[in-house]
Order: C-alpha cells, then structure tokens, then sequence
C-alpha cells in the first residue's frame, strides 16, 4: 500500500501490534531491555550522551534537544529531582501522544525510568489528560504491571535504582501543555507560565531541577538507547533526525496518524500517503503545527519537513498536527478559527495575549463579516508581531502565527473580504448569497422541498425564488439543483 | 559582577541583579506597570505579567522584561529602540481598549499609575478598539471596594496578599480575556477571611481596588443642626495628610488638620490620642493583672482591627491571648456617648462620632455588632480614611496649606507622646511599657522614657525589658504574614514571650490601607515614623498615665483602670470566623 510505504514506525512500533494491557507483549518485542542496559552497562553520562548524540529533538513542538536538556538537569545539584512527562496534548485535531499512550504506555514508562537514571532522580509525574480515559486507564494498569514485575519501584532489577511513578490529570487547560504551567497545575495552582529563565532544568516542579519531555519523546528513547544514536540517526536529517508522527486530516482521502522520517517532502505527506485531495478538489495549503502554527501553500509542498524548514516558511512543526485545506477553505475563516481557540484558551496572564489576541479575533470577525477596513490588515499584522514579540509564554508568543502566515501566502483572499466583501471560497456566510437564475429554473421544487427554513417560494413550473432576508446561506438548494440554476457569489 | 552594556553605555552590576536594576543604576527610565518592588517589607512583585517594561538584548529573538529578567556576562541592552518603544506603546493601548474612559470622574484621576503611563508614552490615540471586560463592583464590605473592570491584572494584590499579608484572599480567575483577580468561589469581599487591612489598595496601581466612600455620609450629618458631631483623628494621619497637599513628606500638620475639621464644620475636634493612652490605663492594668494573676501570657495588643481579624480566622486556638481592650477609636466612641455627652448636656443619640483613620479595617471594625454598648448604640458612627479627609477638604475650598494651627477641644482633646507613637510599629507596646514600668517601678524618681530596643523596621523583633527587676520579653511583629511566623511559634509553644505587639499593615499605621499612596516608596513610611517619634519629644507629657484629661475620666466617671464600668465600656470579645 502506497500510504505505508513512505513510513517508518519508532515512536508508534507497538502501536495496534502488541496488547497494550500486557506487560509481557511488551517484553516480547525488547520491553524494557533498554532500561536493564542503561541500568547495568552504562553510566547515567553515558546514557545522557548517547541521547546528546542521537540528536533527537523535542517533539512536543519547540524541538529543543532532548539531550541538551538531560544533561543540564543532570549536572543541576539537588537533593531531589523529578522526571515529568507531558501527556496533556492539546491541539486540535492531534492524537500522536493518545495513541502511544493507549497503544504502547510501557515505552513511556521504560523512557522515563531511563531519564531518571540519568538525571539522577527517583521520582516521575506523568500528566495526562482527564479527557483521555482509556490513556489513563492503561497507564494506571502499565505502572501497576511494572511494579509487581520490578521494573518501577524500589531497587529496579537488583540495581540499586529506585524510580517510582505517579499520574496526575489535567483538565482540560490548553496552557498546561505549556511546560512551566503544567508544572504550576500539579504543584495545585493555576495553570499560569512562569518567568523563563530559570528552566525546569535548573527550578521545575516544586523548584526541583525537572526533566519535562512529551509523551512523543519519550517513545523515541528506550530505542535509541538500546539500538544506539548511530541507529537512530541513519532516519531524518542531519539537523533533525529520527522520525516525526502526524496526525493527518482534512481534504485528503486517507486521514489518520503517520510517522515519516523528518525530511519527507510535504508532498509525499499529502499525495503519496494522504493518497491526495478528495473529490479532485485542488491543494490549497497544508496546515500544521496546530494554533501556534501556519499554513503552508501550493509553491512550498516540495519542502522537506523539519523543525527549520517549517519555521523558515512561517509555520512549525508543533506537536505534529497536520489539516490539509483545499479550495473550498477560507483562509480567513481558517486563521479566526485557530485565533478563537488561542484567545479561549489564554491563561490571562499577560497583556498582549489576553487583550491582543481578543483585538485579532474581534478584526477577524469584522473582515469575514463584511465589515472589515483597509488599515486592519497593517492593524493584524503589526499587533501580530507585537504580541509574538512580547507575550509572556510559548502560546501567546505564537499566537498570530496563522494569522501572520496567511497574511503571507494569501494576502489577497483579505483584500477580497476587505475591499469586495467577497469570501472567494464561499466559506464566510455573512458574504456569500445564493441566487436562481431564471433562465435556468424549470421549477423542479427540489431546492424549495429542501430549503431547511422553508424560504424559497415558487409554483410548480415556475422560477422560483429565494428570499434573501430569510435565507441561511446554508448551500443545501446550491448542492440540490440538478440543473445548476442556483449560483453562489 | 556582570558587565554589560544599556543603550551603549557600559557597566558592571552584582550577579542576580535584573535589566531594570541595572538601567537605574545607570539613571535610564524603563516604564513599569505591574512591577513592584519594596524590598523592605519583602513585597516583591515580579510577575512579568504587564509586558511594559520590554527591552531589546542583542542576540534574543523575542523582547524580554526587564523587571524580571536577570543580567548575563556581555549583554547588550537596547531600552529605546523604536521596536521597544512601539511593542510598549502597544501593550498600554491594549490595556487603554480594556480600561473605561472615566478618567475624568475616577478616584485615581490625576493619582493613577496607568494613566501616568499613558501620559508617560503620550498616547493620544488607542488603535485597538472593541469591548471591555464587564464585572460587577463588589461594594459588599465596609471598607474595600473591587472594580475589575479597571484591573490591569499586575497582580500586585494577589502578591500582598497572599505573600507578604499570608490572607489569601485572591487569586486570578477564569482565563484568556475574563480572567480577573477575584475570591475563593467569587465570594463577596464581606464573606471571605479579608482582614480589610488595606494593602491591596495600597499597592493597586489603579482604581480596581479602592477605599469605601463614606463621605457623604459625614457631610450630611455635619449638615443637620441636630446633631453633635465629633471628629477624632488617629496619630499616623498628622504626619501623612500633608502630602496630600504637597508639603514634603513627614511633615507634622497636627494643626493645621484641627482648623481644617473646624471649617469643615465638626462641631468638636478632639484627639484619638487621648483615647490611646486610655487604652494604656487599661492595657496596662491587663496586663499587670495578668502577671500578677499568672493570666494567660503573653498579651497581644489589640488596637489593630485587621488583626483581630486576623486572629479570629487564623488561630482561633489563640483567641484567649490578645487583649480585651477595644481599639482606641472605639474607646474613644464610648466614652463621647456616655462621659462626654453627659458633660455636656447632649442626648448621646444626637451626637455622631466621626473617626479620622489611616486605617480601612476601621471602617469594618465600626460595624462589629459587639462593639455596640447597651447605653450608647454604635460607638463610632463613620470612619473615613485620610485620603477621604483630604478630598474632603479640597472639596470644601479649603486651603489646607495655609490654615493656622489650631488646639483639639477640651476633655478628649489632651495627649501625651505615648498616643502619639501608636501609629508606627512598636508604638503601643512602648508606650504600654512606659507606663508599666512607672506604675512596677515607683520607688524609681526618673523611671524610662525611651526603649528604642522596640523599635525599628525589621519585621519581627524581640527585645527584652528589665522593669524593677523583672524581665519582660516583648516581641513585635508588623505585616501579617510577620504576625502568623509568631503566631505559629506561640500556637506550638515554641516561644514564650510576656506581651506581643502585633500591627497588619507593614510599618503600622504610618503605612495603613487608608494612607496617602506612598507612590511605591518605603522611605516615605519611615519618614511618617520619624515624624511620629519627634512629635512625641516635642510633647510635655511622655507617659499615658501622666495625662490629666485621663485622671479626671477615671476620677468623675470610670473609677479604677480595668475596674467594672471600663469592663464594660472599653472592652470587648472575640470570636471564630471561618476560613472560607
């Protein structure tokens, strides 16, 4: 099958292969063997190294270097240290992190035993989504199975290492994927960013130097530990190796979760795996990197996709969601939709997002109503760059991004809401109308039997009309007409 | 030390010091907004929640704030380029979109610390445009009132409060463009375990947080010819309503402030002083009867509302401590509607006791249904603060600058410099052991005047008194969070100490919730001490006892100090208050 045939499979091996609720399946193919080889034959340095050299990156988003960050909580002294593993993923749309989670929690589990060792600390806090029951619940029974086996717990195999594991449930809070405010959340807080510098690495969880990695990351870690950094860096690029999983959806035929080398073209991605746009329908942008994301156009498909590349174009590479928009998307629409997502899920706490966000949102508004004005587009731009340019965390200081990267690709489809109050998608319903042609009305009474609000009116035979105080905009009469007498403009 | 480089000037600072620090050390403004840092009484906002104070450094992506960001070896900081200009100007007009346009009619008008920004920046137009925060004004208490809609979100109340008071009355609620600093389940002020100190009001740089007006209310009864109305202004408000009207800090306008109550038209001017050194005839006399009775030890002064409130929803366990005596405004209110009245032939119905207070807690403790006594109603009918005073007076086209000095009236109108010291920290308590040490010690002809070991700053102090032989250990503690460290201790019995002074807001009543705004600046609130101490060596009278308005109180009407009509006039009780 052409879709599986661009894929290579690290973080989601196990995933729909092994039974996730048994601790055995999971030793059968190498579970925990990489713990028991970092336990035994290398040093918590080594450990920290190999995941240095592997080069794997973060792939919560920021793609920061796993092992930059192990080594600084390890050389921070401190009496206790934790191991925390983000599961509170947020993005909509995105499912890579539910479905290691409820596919393969031991690799998770292994990974942050192994980060312990490292670090040099014997506690781990996994937060997860209460949203996610199954995920929970396959934790919960994971840790459980480890320790009656003696692979979490106290003196883990006869090493001497201790590392025990606690869940601890988000609810439901965008921000508290935010690394500092997730921390804030367990502690009992608000889910509110703290100042950075000092990172988790030197003052996390209850001021203890913390190592944070997502659920993504971790999945990596137990095979680059037991098959080596060389291993693992024969697959991405040089700058990002290893492999990225997506959660593809949208207009193309086949949606679901994909893991592809970092590197892979966009297009591979959307034609070869997604199998193309569906209904013949044309390209129009490639979405990724969720609410803190941008869209990618036409002109750029053949991009390699890697944490640079991504930024270079004006989007990132985020936690991997991937929505792929064809004509018939507004990227207005697409920009507010992002933007009402960011603006409902700011914590508040500093000024350009909680008030700024809100301004862009309430502009947008205006433009795909019709209302908009010539100088909003400098308005959302420099007020766009003035909050990625001052916002307190990673979510404001993001932000703007689908406004700002639409703006740059499809500056024109602004123009036209602004200037002509049109939406050349005929997606913003305040500024499309549906009109029947005389000419071409037999008097079918298709669209009249269909109108939803009963608002089209003519005699059998007769050209029929709509009444354009009581029409929706719904689109179902221009879907119905068989002879194309309705048009949309 | 760190050397860097601000707007192209070099300079090298301590380790840890931040961006902003270091520009003033090299005398460059950086505007701030929510930042807030008076280190003395260890409130330290520095929540980088405002983005006013963004800066440029060489080699970051993003601006960084430098209230909060803390120097490295070799940075290069930009603190005017037209990047950070622009992004400060954008933020304050994004805070202007959320902010009424009432600057006009606003308490904070002309006294705001946002609209001096704006001036600051010169913003003439605010480009963002679009709905502001809707919210309800809490007006449920006495003494507080909550208006989110002008709340910029500094946080710097939720930082006294829960950091440097140890309340924990607030905390930010709901998220994005709702989010606003609200209670425990959105309770209304009067519900919660506020302690009404004021220091939130204190630090708000804004008018979300403000003082209850209860000014309309006095005008209207010095307006009506039926009623006697009586001012009595405490000690800390001499040596701070003269900022209010330019005059440099820490000057003493006792004076002045008499003649200006006159023509406002108090039909009596009299002296909350006169009252405090009541307050030591029957402090005093407790606590000597305490020792001498092996009472429970050790007393805990009682003259401050909020921190009795404090008390009574913290350590209930400890509510046989602190002293019966009522505060001194409200011995004051009793003895005006019993003693006074009957001097002067006036139905104490008719007679309305207005107290002059730097204090907000006032204005709730006013309302304390045991403070009623059964002769004479409520003992204090208003409270207005000093920064209600001295709006008053403006109003009323005084010329405050200008007014002679003017005596109190008689009766309740004579003080000694013991009183006059209850206004900053450690005040009572010395001017309590002054008295004790004339009345344990009377063989002495020249007993002590001055215990300068009590006084002081630090937020905790011990000092250690001999008295005839005796040794009295005295602790002194001001800021709540200050006052729980010692609670705690005595709670679990790890220290022992014979009289405690306690006073909430951080300096005492110098730096009470109803002061002129001290503008961030804690020098002031040392100077409004210092003024207090000189105005009591300027004073003839030095000991509360020594007061002969007092022995003549003691000699037609009340008897003996702590005998059974002062029981009954001058003390009071407490109770538990819950938590939430």
């Amino acid at each position: 099958m052409s879709s599986m045939t661009s894929q290579v499979r690290i973080a989601l091996r196990n995933c729909g292969v092994i039974d996730p609720e048994n601790i055995k399946d999971y030793i059968a193919t190498d579970g925990y063997d990489a713990l028991a080889k970092a336990l035994f034959t290398m040093t918590p340095d080594e450990v920290v190294e190999t995941v240095k050299k592997s080069g794997l990156r973060g792939r919560g988003g920021a793609g920061f270097p796993t092992g930059v960050k192990w080594e600084t909580a390890r050389r921070s002294e401190s009496d206790i240290k934790y191991v925390l593993c983000n599961a509170d993923e947020g993005d909509p749309g995105a499912f890579m992190d539910r479905s290691v989670l409820e596919g393969d929690p031991h690799c998770v589990l292994e990974a942050m035993a192994i980060c312990g060792y490292a670090i040099g600390a014997n506690q781990g806090v996994i937060y997860v989504r209460a949203e996610y029951p199954l995920a929970v619940k396959r934790l919960q029974i994971a840790i459980e199975q480890a320790s009656e086996l003696g692979l979490l717990g106290d003196n883990i195999l006869g090493s001497g290492f201790s590392f025990n594991l606690k869940l601890y449930f988000g609810a439901g809070a965008f921000v508290c994927g935010e690394e500092t405010s997730l921390m804030n959340s367990v502690q009992g807080g608000r889910g509110e960013p703290r100042l950075k510098p000092p990172f988790p690495a030197v003052k996390g969880l209850w001021d203890k130097p913390t190592n944070i990695n997502n659920v993504e990351t971790y999945a990596n870690v137990a095979q680059i530990i037991r098959r080596g950094w060389e291993w693992f860096r024969q697959f991405g690029t040089e700058k990002s190796p290893g492999t990225k999983v997506f959660a593809l959806a949208g207009k193309v035929n086949n949606v679901g979760l994909v893991e592809v080398p970092m590197g892979t073209p966009l297009r591979t991605i959307v034609e070869d795996i997604g199998g193309g746009i569906r209904n013949n329908k044309k390209f129009k942008a490639a979405q990724t990197g969720g609410p803190s994301g941008g869209c990618i156009p036409a002109e750029h498909l053949d991009t390699p996709i890697e944490y640079e590349s991504l930024i270079g174009l004006g989007s990132m590479m985020g936690s991997g969601g991937m929505i792929v928009l064809d004509e018939d998307d507004c990227m207005v629409g697409i920009s507010k939709f992002y933007l009402t997502f960011t603006a409902e899920e700011s914590c508040g706490k500093c000024t350009p997002c909680r008030i700024g966000n809100m301004r862009l949102l309430e502009i947008l508004d205006r433009i795909t109503e019709g209302n908009g004005e010539e100088k909003d587009l400098d308005v959302l731009e420099n007020l766009g760059n003035t909050i990625k340019d001052t916002a307190l965390c990673g979510l404001g200081q993001s932000s703007p991004n689908p406004i700002i990267s639409t703006l740059r690709y499809f500056r024109k489809e602004y123009e036209e809401h602004i200037f002509n109050k049109r939406c050349p998608a005929g997606s913003c319903s305040k500024l499309i109308g549906y009109k029947i042609l005389p000419e071409k009305c037999t008097g079918c009474t298709v669209c009249a039997r269909n109108c939803p609000v009963s608002c089209i009116s003519g005699e059998r035979k007769q050209v029929h009309v709509i009444d354009q105080e009581r029409c929706t905009k719904c689109g179902v009469c221009f879907s119905k007409c068989p002879f194309k007498a309705i048009i949309r403009g | 030390m760190v050397e860097l480089t601000i707007n192209n000037l070099k300079k090298s600072v301590p380790e840890g010091t931040t961006i902003l620090e270091a520009a003033r050390s090299l005398g460059i403004h950086i505007p701030t907004l929510c930042h807030l840092d008076l280190h003395d009484i260890k409130m330290v906002n520095q929540v980088g929640t405002c983005r006013v104070c963004m800066v440029e450094v060489e080699g970051r992506r993003n601006l960084l704030p430098s209230c909060s960001t803390t120097v490295a070896p070799g940075m290069v900081i930009h603190t005017n380029t037209n990047r950070a200009i622009r992004a400060r100007r954008t933020i304050v007009e994004l805070l202007l979109s959320n902010h009424p346009s009432d600057c006009l009619i606003c308490e904070r008008n002309q006294n705001c610390e946002l609209q001096s920004l704006a001036a600051e920046l010169g913003i003439r137009e605010i480009r963002y445009q679009g709905p502001r925060l809707r919210a309800e004004k809490d007006t449920s208490s006495y003494s507080i009132v909550r208006n989110a809609e002008k709340c910029v979100l500094c946080r710097r109340c939720e930082t006294m409060c829960n950091e440097v008071q140890t309340v924990g009355v607030y905390s930010a609620l709901h998220r994005g463009f709702d989010t606003v600093i609200g209670t425990a389940f959105d309770k209304p002020m009067l519900d919660t375990a506020c302690t009404f100190c004021g220091q939130c009001v204190s630090v708000c740089p804004t008018a979300a947080l403000t003082e209850t007006n209860d000014s309309a209310k006095v005008w209207e009864a010095i307006s009506d010819p039926n009623k006697l109305v009586i001012a009595q202004t405490a000690p800390a408000v001499r040596v701070a309503l003269g900022e209010a009207f330019g005059l440099p800090v820490g000057t003493r306008i006792t004076g002045k402030m008499v003649a200006a109550l006159r023509r406002m038209g108090f039909d009596k001017v009299m002296d909350t002083d006169f009252a405090a050194d009541l307050t030591i005839m029957e402090e005093a006399s407790e606590l000597i009867h305490r020792i001498q009775h092996n009472g429970r030890l050790p007393i805990l002064t009682s003259c401050c509302p909020a921190w009795v409130k404090f008390i009574e929803h913290q350590f209930p366990s400890l509510l046989d401590i602190p002293s019966t005596c009522k505060s001194p405004h409200e011995m004051f209110g009793a003895i005006a509607k019993t003693y006074l009245a009957e001097k002067l032939g006036v139905d104490p119905e008719k007679i309305v006791v207005v107290s002059i207070m730097p204090c907000l807690a006032k204005k709730f403790e006013a309302k304390r249904e045991e403070l009623s006594g059964k002769e004479v109603g409520t003992n204090v009918d208003y409270v207005i603060s000093t920064r209600e005073l001295a709006r008053m007076i403006r109003e009323a086209g005084i010329n405050f600058t200008y007014l002679p000095d003017e005596d109190f009236d008689d009766m309740m109108g004579e003080s000694t410099g013991a009183s006059v010291i209850f206004g900053t920290t450690g005040g009572v308590i010395e001017a309590a052991i002054r008295t004790a040490a004339a009345w344990l010690d009377k063989d002495n002809p020249s007993p002590q005047i001055d215990f300068k070991s009590l006084r002081g700053i630090e937020g905790i102090r011990e000092a250690e008194v001999e008295i005839a032989g005796m040794k009295l250990s005295i602790a002194i503690a001001h800021g709540l969070g200050n006052a729980r460290k010692l609670l705690t201790e005595i709670r679990d019995g790890k220290a022992q100490y014979h009289a405690i002074e306690i006073m909430a807001c951080p300096s005492g009543c110098v730096g009470g919730g109803g002061q002129p705004y001290h503008g961030n600046n804690i020098e002031v609130l040392k100077k409004r001490a210092g003024a207090l101490y000189a105005e009591d060596e300027s004073k003839p009278l030095r000991r509360s006892h020594e007061n002969p308005q007092i022995h003549k109180l003691y000699e037609e009407f009340l008897g003996e100090p702590y005998g059974d009509l002062a029981h009954e006039l001058l003390h009071t009780h407490y109770h538990e208050r819950d938590i939430l």
